[in-house]
């Protein structure tokens, strides 16, 4: 069975071994800055660059200077997802292998993968009874939260992901929440953000997905995220971190481009670019589906 | 069958989406309401988007509001003169309501004074209806008490009379241009046609008969929700087509047969089944906001 999994996988990853994922624009990357992912957030630069950009060189690590001793390989089952009329979701393959130069070490290997979603700006209200009626009272605006989110691991996040580090590349989902927008309103927003993941836990746009990664031998691995069938348009962006005793020792990003496509597209399109021949058009499908209706009864009633 | 919906954004079932617009489509042709005050809410049971299901409402009930129209044209049961006095009303009341939307929004309690304006306006109509037409099945098991045509009121008495020969009225245009503003302002706020208002009005405060009543407010009706259409479709490209035309698939038939049902039931009887459906409505709308929701937080995410 394991040998059955190594072959399969060896296969798969022949070409991204061969050609190192350059065809995708991505690379394996760790930061410059070690503080870069903590930067506030500015208007020039794209939401998903908080985290390493994989164009820019590589840096030296923060606590070992001669670069890391083990990299990650990777690629996905598909750089793009078209969004048509049926869509209802798509599976993503992720898979890769770590190479190395020196043996392994003894410390045990986890893998964690993140498929991240555009940030929107939202605001979580909170109800309260006034006067016997329960209205929205206080409210938290996040400034940037993503609208799906997954990590699949290798095994519990908590065992493998030291904190200071997950600070460093916001891998776990209160750190994926980023900047509240402005001072917040209340004292407390704690329970806003507990309440924002719980929320979107349930409706499954954030998710957590523990010992989901296979890791053979050291070396091999590979997941399945699932995309759910409401997702907006976008760049979303696949992570995949190496990690050590807690630490991250490797990174490397991957964008996943997800468009509308043909009669989804067009739609859009014209409701955003020509918004009066588009809202015209929507009438005259009402007029005229109401009109053919009207006289398709009447004849089946003289009939 | 699963459709992606290109505005809403959202996955949903397209046989869901026909059965909903059918079951509103019958409602519209029975009682003469666009079903917008059905539509709405239900389209934000099943995930849609607020702003989206608003005016994508509105686009549904233009096709079924049209399909009814038609129908009640062939009966002759229009009264164009009362639908245009309305309709000018209504355009003036519309272009208000969505300026009041907006200072609403602004505050941040826009859900609020909608779920609130829904509680207080279905409770008092539907309360009214279920009276009158209680007493009015009463009366006629007993035809014994003298009925007049309709009764006259001090407003009726204004200035600016107009003759309304199919509701064979006489009476002042004032009272129905405040109705049709009145409509409009509260349409645009509660994001409905305004035909569940209409309707009640018509019949208890301008005295028309409920023969040229539905047909005369789905008149009104398709005019208001296409503007409305328009309106939200040119300023917050909000309008999902692909929503529209599923839920106008089953709402044009559904309007057929709520019309040849209509000429079935006796007058009486349908006032009751609409009063029973509008506190229905009320009902589940005032328990939402008395009793504590299962989760005391939500999430908007902006512009919507």
């Amino acid at each position: 069975m394991r040998g059955a999994i190594l072959t399969l996988l060896a296969l798969l990853l022949a070409p991204v071994l061969s050609a190192p994922a350059q065809a995708q624009g991505s690379g394996s990357t760790m930061p410059a800055d070690p503080e870069a992912g903590l930067l506030p957030q500015t208007e020039a630069r794209p939401d998903w660059l908080l985290f390493p950009d994989p164009r820019e060189s590589r840096g030296p690590l923060p606590e070992a200077a001669e670069g890391p001793a083990e990299q990650v390989v990777a690629g996905l089952s598909n750089s793009s997802v078209a969004i048509t009329t049926s869509f209802d979701g798509s599976d993503i393959l992720i898979y890769g292998a770590i190479k190395r130069q020196t043996p392994i070490p003894e410390t045990p290997l986890d893998v964690i993968v993140t498929i991240e979603a555009p940030s929107q700006p939202l605001t979580i209200w909170q109800k309260q009874r006034r006067a016997g009626i329960w209205i929205n009272t206080d409210r938290v605006e996040i400034g940037a939260a993503p609208s799906f989110y997954a990590v699949a691991t290798t095994r519990p996040l908590d065992q493998i992901l030291d904190p200071d580090w997950d600070n460093r590349y916001r891998i776990s989902l209160p750190l994926v929440l980023r900047a509240f927008a402005g001072a917040p309103q209340v004292e407390d927003t704690l329970p806003y953000t507990e309440a924002l993941i719980r929320l979107r836990r349930q409706n499954g746009h954030y998710r957590l997905e523990e010992n989901a990664v296979a890791l053979v031998e050291d070396t091999l691995f590979r997941t399945d995220i699932r995309l759910p069938a409401n997702l907006i348009e976008g760049d979303y962006r696949a992570r995949i971190f190496l990690l050590r005793g807690g630490e991250v020792i490797d990174a490397y990003g991957a964008a996943i481009e997800v468009r509308k496509v043909g009669l989804e597209r067009w739609l859009y399109r014209l409701a955003f670019d020509q918004p009066l021949l588009y809202g015209l058009m929507s009438l005259a499908v009402a007029v005229i589906a109401g009109w053919g209706a009207s006289a398709a009864f009447r004849k089946l009633r003289r009939a | 069958m699963q459709i992606y919906l290109p505005i809403a954004e959202v996955s949903v079932n397209a046989f869901v989406l026909m059965g909903l617009g059918g079951l509103v489509g019958v409602m519209s042709g029975l009682f003469g309401v666009g079903g917008g005050f059905l539509i709405t809410p239900l389209l934000f049971f099943i995930g849609i988007p607020p702003a989206i299901a608003v005016a994508t409402g509105a686009n549904q009930v233009v096709a079924s509001s049209v399909s009814g129209v038609l129908a009640h044209m062939k009966r002759k049961t229009v009264d164009f003169r009362m639908g245009g006095v309305l309709l000018a009303g209504g355009m003036v009341g519309s272009a208000l309501g969505v300026l009041v939307f907006n200072i609403l929004q602004q505050m941040g309690q826009v859900e609020l004074v909608v779920q609130l304006c829904y509680v207080v306006f279905l409770g008092l109509i539907g309360a009214m209806m279920l009276q009158e037409s209680l007493r009015a099945l009463l009366r006629a098991r007993h035809p014994t008490g003298r009925r007049r045509l309709h009764q006259h009121m001090w407003v009726h008495r204004w200035p600016l009379k107009m003759k309304f020969r199919a509701s064979g009225l006489y009476i002042s245009t004032i009272p129905p241009l405040l109705v049709g503003v009145a409509v409009g302002v509260l349409a645009a706020i509660m994001g409905v046609g305004g035909g569940f208002i209409m309707v009640p009005a018509m019949i208890y405060l301008l005295g028309m008969p409920t023969k040229v009543v539905v047909g005369t407010s789905l008149f009104q009706i398709t005019f208001v929700t296409a503007f409305t259409t328009l309106m939200h479709a040119v300023s917050y490209n909000t309008v999902d087509v692909m929503l529209a035309v599923l839920l106008i698939v089953g709402g044009v038939v559904g309007a057929q047969i709520g019309t040849t049902l209509g000429a079935r039931l006796r007058a009486e009887q349908l006032r009751l089944l609409l009063a029973l459906l509008v506190l229905a409505v009320c009902g589940k709308l005032a328990l939402d906001l008395f009793l504590r929701p299962d989760d005391l937080f939500s999430i908007t995410t902006r512009g919507q």
